[in-house]
């Protein structure tokens, strides 16, 4: 059933902003249709009378009161891991896309 | 002395140091010059620190020469997965990608650690993103199995299970998404905890699968599990997914342990084919040594088990990919800037194409894929109705029984490189682990012997209710007992003599 | 780049029906960020902070933290809802919408999503002619805003031909409320205005929850408005575009305006709209095409794990439900015969989006008949000359001083404007302003009896026209007079004195 592309793997790397090379595009292709063959069949089960869990451990409601923490970083903390600053700013290369 | 020091549980270690026979830092650098003689062999640490960790342990002598109330394990040393941010210390989930990253802050199961005068040797090696059944696809090199060299000590955590394994660390913390505490715990014969969803704080965990992931202990005995529980469960402000109820205390149901009237359930489906003859065979050994003392056993089916791993190759991914998503080149970690510069979007994509090992792009595009446009709901959405299902599964069955049994996992320790070309197979190890991650409940492998066809250690896995983590305890202490009164001895005593190998151990350069 | 054709708005409309459907985000003014406890630079206390001082490793989303939800943030986003007209879900929850972009630390997005807090309300909105439009709102959700981007190199400081960017993560985290309306139908000519008469409706909402500062130049009060145009009798709507970066109220009222023309003018001629982002130009008061609609927008929404359900209780919504201000249109007609304006006079503030300023400023201590006189007069003056909005210019504390001067006799009218000068240039307060420019009228009536005497003699002629009885003469000393003392003196004073003089 699950017949996936190069193209699609492709894509889906573009969305995932990992440069896979055409290799790695091949090699995945092939395991991603094997993988998704085998995991298809959560569907034999999950019927539409089936409500999804998306938290093992129900809870609700779960508030923080509205007063600065104790983690709030000074700036050299925040910068600390930067691969590239200037001043109190992380650098980064010229930017293509637009916000969305 | 040396030697015997290593060899003590963590808390006949503790009662030493309160009782004065021996000071933390003694301790300290009894485990540290272990770790120096074996470690080239084992590979368990990513970072070992040192000078940091005698350091710590003077401070707790000191608070103790000066008469500050402490608890049963102050000054033991302990192992933390590289997968808990450490103040001070690298932290990289295993990966390339957050070589030489120092985090400000600490996990809060490492900040429970440290108020409770634990000290920290080091950060243990790990499948990259906990990623893994086998530790092989850690960036750093795989960690080996102290019983078998040639062979894996489980994943993702076989870092921590083999620094127990090998002595190097009393006690040591662990991660487990869909068995990477309870699996290792199985191929090195130690006792691995995952506990209930939400026990530990996942504060600081470098997260996998946000709604998987639990952090627990990693040990040699099964009260070292219980007390090392009672310093880092308890409820965390800063994880709001963490349970807000105090808890009993498990070193209690240690010490407490009794199984008579207790009903444990086989699960039917985790008992058969797949399996391993050695490691069936330990299993209902042990089950009728708990039957000899009182406890009912009875068979118990839960049909929604097969699909759990499906479910969970569908959920782990499609959380993952999000989860790392962060790793971008742009606040933290590594960079690589495509050959005649480029974009930002460039940087990025060269950079998690350099800084992400295979496993970690295969789950990320599957999860990508299954959480795309036009296939959320055949894919996520069916793996989330499948998780109700197991659930209900667990449910039923404990109706029926207080905790369940089955083999930690179908097989004893492979070989390096055994699985790693095929995936799926890799993936069917953690088939008896992974229903407790997708329902939440807790779950405990601790040794049920060496299977007779390898001589290599088998686990036995319990599992217990939501919030019933004492029950485990109780189970566990029981059984082991039981299997050290015939053993004549810990498992682990009968484990290879690792010093053999500290002239051979240069392969992997370590630390 | 060619300027778009643009067709007679009167011939689009006899064309076309436009339609418009208008997203604002609203960034709430809580102490603390929507998921981090890191300060919010939404609220004024924490306003123009350093880069990268209000954060914590959840706004930087470094690996392991976590996200807590705000409890304020929550009920001020029932308030927002209920005063929208909104139902409150009994549940709802967070999702995550994936995408890369560096000024978003996590590369997703925190959002709601399938099920958001607030759903299915309306909003009432006057306009300039006295037409009340109800707009449809679909949904209002919570969020999380992204960090700042500042592009260096090339010429423009825009994004394109930049050399690199800076990031700073402040304003990553700050809670948002996203209000999404439904297509409005009807509007026809008055779309444009309705569409800023909209979002000051929401600006003065906020403003009365006190939940926002509600500043559309500090990014406060964020707009993306679509437009799109059906031929004349059509079912089927068009396609329609996104305009963003729409930061006052009268570029609102621009934009869509623009879009219609420039929409009718491809239509006509047989062309298609192309179903893109446009970005909005302030300096030409043009659109220009952004990024067209794609599979990259697939933004792989799924529920938030790492967050809970938020279900609110039926007494938390009738709690916030009752204490909330009264509605604009009725806040409106109580302000309207408080102040006892003439229908034409309220409808001038009104329509000027000035209402909640007017009231401010009452509120801090003028007279509704001088707060009007300010706001629609000299205020509305200098922030037109400027292609801004009136209440960036001042804040009304401000006005409520000028006017209070004015009445104590510390400042002519004429001076009262140098002053207001003064502070929309940012030299301070009035009070401050008056002392260091020495600007206070010279209320000391020796100086003024000096300068009267000397005048007096100084022409001669007039002084015996006056004493004559020619009373009105007396204009050409008063000048005289106002003119040494550089305009600092109350002139009705003077010509008290004058004439006391005169006949001395
Ligand atoms: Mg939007
Ligand atoms: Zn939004």
């Amino acid at each position: 059933m699950s017949e996936i592309s190069a193209e699609q793997v492709a894509h889906l790397a573009n969305l995932a902003r990992i440069a896979l090379t055409d290799e790695e595009i091949g090699h995945l292709t092939t395991e991603l249709a094997q993988i998704m063959h085998a995991v298809e069949k959560v569907s034999e089960v999950a019927t539409p009378d089936v409500p999804p869990t998306s938290h093992p451990i129900p809870m609700q409601n779960v508030y923080r009161d509205d007063v600065v923490g104790a983690s709030v970083l000074s700036v050299d903390e925040a910068l600390a891991g930067a691969p590239e600053r200037d001043g109190n700013r992380f650098v980064v290369s010229a930017i293509l896309g637009e916000e969305q | 002395m040396s030697d015997d020091l290593i060899r003590l549980s963590a808390a006949d270690l503790g009662a030493k140091l309160a009782a004065g026979e021996v000071s933390s830092v003694e301790a300290t650098r009894a485990h540290l010059d272990r770790i120096a003689a074996v470690d080239g062999a084992v590979h368990a640490f990513l970072h070992v620190a040192g000078e940091h960790a005698l350091e710590t342990a003077a401070a707790v002598d000191a608070k103790r020469a000066a008469g500050d109330k402490l608890g049963p394990l102050a000054g033991v040393p302990i192992a933390v997965k590289d997968v808990l941010v450490t103040k001070g210390m690298p932290s990289t989930s295993g990966s390339r990608i957050l070589e030489g990253w120092i985090p400000p802050y600490d996990a809060t199961p490492v900040t429970k650690v440290r108020e409770a005068g634990l000290v920290p040797l080091g950060k243990t090696n790990m499948d990259e993103f906990a990623m893994g059944s086998s530790t092989e696809h850690s960036a750093y090199g795989p960690t080996h199995n102290p019983w078998d060299l040639e062979r894996i000590p489980g994943g993702s955590g076989g870092g921590s299970a083999a620094s127990v394994a090998a002595f190097e660390a009393p006690l040591a913390l662990g991660s487990d998404t869909g068995g990477s505490i309870r699996q290792p715990a199985h191929v090195t014969g130690t006792v691995g905890v995952k506990p209930t969803y939400g026990a530990v704080s996942r504060y600081g965990s470098i997260a996998l699968a946000s709604s998987l992931d639990q952090i627990g202990p990693v040990t040699r005995t099964v009260l070292d599990a219980a007390l090392l529980h009672d310093v880092i469960a308890g409820h965390d402000p800063l994880d709001s997914t963490s349970i807000p109820e105090s808890w009993p205390s498990m070193a209690e149901a240690v010490r407490r342990a009794d199984v008579s009237g207790l009903r444990i359930g086989v699960i039917k489906e985790l008992d058969g084919e797949g399996f391993q003859a050695g490691v069936r065979q330990r299993f209902h050994e042990s089950l009728d040594l708990l039957a000899k003392q009182g406890a009912e056993i009875v068979e118990v089916s839960a049909p929604h088990f097969e699909y759990s791993i499906a479910a969970y190759y569908l959920i782990l991914p499609a959380e993952a990919s999000s989860n790392l998503a962060k790793f971008d080149s742009v606040r933290f970690g590594l960079r690589v800037t495509p050959d005649g510069g480029g974009t930002v979007e460039q940087v990025m994509a060269a950079t998690r194409e350099a800084g992400f090992g295979p496993e970690v792009k295969r789950r990320i595009i599957l999860g990508t894929y299954a959480l795309s446009a036009g296939y959320y709901d055949a894919y996520y959405g069916s793996a989330q109705k499948v998780r109700t299902l197991v659930q209900r599964d667990f449910d039923a069955a404990f109706e029926q029984v207080d905790v369940l049994a089955s083999p930690t996992a179908p097989t004893t320790a492979f070989k390096f490189g055994e699985k790693l070309a095929d995936p799926l197979s890799m993936y069917l190890n953690d088939i008896a682990t992974i229903p407790a991650n997708l329902a939440g409940v807790p779950g405990i492998s601790v040794p049920a012997g060496l299977a007779p066809e390898d001589g290599l250690p088998v686990g036995i896995q319990f599992l217990a209710p939501a919030r019933e983590d004492a029950r485990l305890y109780n189970v566990g202490g029981v059984l082991e007992q039981l299997l050290e009164a015939e053993w004549g001895g810990p498992l682990l005593a009968s484990a290879p003599d690792l010093s053999t190998h500290e002239l051979t151990a240069t392969e992997e350069g370590a630390l | 780049m060619a300027r778009a054709e643009l067709m007679d708005f009167d011939k689009a409309l006899e064309l076309f029906e436009p339609v418009i459907g208008l997203e604002v985000h609203v960034e709430l003014n809580t102490t603390t960020k929507m998921f981090s406890p890191a300060p919010n630079p939404a609220n004024s206390a924490y306003h123009g902070a350093e880069p990268n001082t209000l954060v914590s490793p959840v706004c930087l989303g470094l690996p392991g933290s976590l996200p807590v939800v705000n409890g304020d943030a929550v009920r001020s986003s029932i308030s927002l809802g209920l005063a929208l007209g909104c139902s409150i879900a009994p549940s709802s929850r967070f999702a995550r919408k994936n995408y890369f972009y560096p000024d978003l630390a996590k590369n997703y997005q925190i959002s709601q999503y399938d099920e958001p807090i607030a759903f299915e309300g309306s909003v009432q909105v006057e306009l300039v002619n006295g037409r009340v439009f109800d707009v449809p709102i679909e949904r209002a959700h919570m969020e999380e805003d992204a960090g700042k981007l500042t592009h260096v190199g090339g010429s423009t400081g825009r994004i394109q031909g930049a050399e690199y960017s800076l990031v700073d993560y402040n304003r990553a985290g700050v809670p948002l409320v996203e209000i999404v309306t439904k297509p409005i139908f009807g509007a026809e000519a008055d779309a444009p205005e309705l569409a800023k008469a909209y979002v000051s409706t929401i600006r003065d909402i906020a403003l009365s929850l006190g939940i926002s500062e509600a500043r559309m130049e500090r990014g406060n009060l964020r707009c993306d408005a679509n437009v799109s145009l059906r031929p004349r009798g059509a079912e089927q709507l068009g396609i329609r575009t996104e305009t963003k970066n729409v930061n006052s109220f009268r570029s609102i009222e621009r934009a869509v305006r623009y879009e219609i023309q420039r929409q009718a003018a491809i239509l006509a001629k047989g062309g298609s709209i192309t179903q893109e982002t446009r970005h909005w130009h302030e300096d030409t008061g043009t659109t220009s095409p952004g990024r067209p609609k794609s599979d990259a927008d697939d933004y792989r929404y799924f529920p938030e794990p790492d967050l809970l359900p938020v279900v609110p209780s039926a007494e938390l919504i009738e709690e916030l439900r009752a204490a909330l201000p009264e509605p604009p249109a009725a806040h409106r007609r109580r302000l309207k015969a408080e102040w006892g304006f003439t229908d034409l006079e309220f409808q001038d503030v009104a329509n000027s989006g000035l209402l909640v300023e007017l009231e401010e400023t009452v509120k801090a201590g003028a007279t509704p008949a001088a707060a009007r006189k300010w706001w629609t007069g000299e205020i509305a003056r200098l922030a037109n000359a400027a292609g801004q909005d009136a209440a960036s210019l001042v804040i009304p504390e401000h006005v409520a001083e000028l006017a209070q001067l004015v009445d104590a006799g510390t400042l002519t009218d004429r001076l009262a404007r140098q002053v207001l000068e003064g502070v929309v240039a940012g030299e301070g307060s009035p009070q401050q302003i008056v002392d260091a420019r020495g600007l206070a009228v010279v209320s000391d009536d020796g100086a003024l009896i000096a300068a009267i005497d000397e005048a007096l003699a100084s022409q001669p002629d007039v002084l015996a026209k006056i004493r004559d009885g020619k009373v009105q003469a007396a204009g050409a000393v008063i000048g005289a007079v106002m003119k040494a003392m550089h305009g600092k003196a109350d002139a009705a004073r003077v010509r008290e004195l004058v004439l006391e003089r005169a006949q001395g």
